[in-house]
């Protein structure tokens, strides 16, 4: 099964007091802000759930796998994230 | 950043106390944590999608001492950029 935005929403609004329309604009807004965090290229930890970075992956040549054609990769920042030993040890069972 | 700021910067977002802000942003990681618990996949267009990976048991070995080591399986979680979120941290595309 997949849980979606609107699941996470739900979940917001049965356990604060608030409707489910700012609920809805407040996850927005949690996420929006990540995000723009993460454009401006800071890391952002969750303590407990995990940890989100950028990365600076320099230029490499690369190989189309079929046509073992080179192709030169150009530098570029990707997202990397790390879960928490925490939520790690209560996905696998232990405490 | 961590949750504290990404809290602070929340409830100046949204014009929220800040205890209520912290409120919202822990339901929603707990919310998150919760599904993966319960080995669930979680989707958030233009962010990204969280899921459970399942490791087999392995033999493994100290690279120290060169000992064979048991590697009980386990499961971690696998996060995977959403398209809006890895093309806002490619900033360095086409720059």
């Amino acid at each position: 099964m997949t849980i979606t935005k609107a699941d996470i929403v739900d979940t917001v609004y049965e356990k604060v007091g608030i409707t489910k329309r700012e609920a809805s604009d407040y996850v927005d807004t949690i996420f929006e802000v990540m995000k723009e965090t993460l454009e401006e290229g800071e890391e952002i930890k969750v303590s407990g759930f995990g940890k989100f970075e950028v990365r600076e992956k320099g230029e490499r040549v690369g190989r189309n796998p079929r046509t073992g054609i080179e192709i030169v990769i150009p530098e570029r920042r990707v997202l990397r994230f790390k879960v928490s030993q925490v939520l790690k040890d209560s996905i696998n069972g232990k405490r | 950043m961590t949750k504290s700021e990404l809290i602070e910067l929340v409830s100046q977002r949204i014009d929220l106390p800040k205890n209520h802000a912290e409120e919202i942003v822990n339901a929603v990681f707990d919310a998150m944590s919760d599904a993966l618990m319960e080995d669930e996949r979680i989707e958030v267009r233009g962010f990204g999608s969280f899921s459970i990976r399942n490791y087999r048991a392995r033999k493994g070995r100290n690279p120290r001492t060169g000992d064979e080591v048991q590697v009980a399986a386990k499961k971690s979680v696998h996060f995977k950029v959403g398209k809006e979120l890895r093309e806002r941290v490619d900033t360095l595309e086409g720059a």
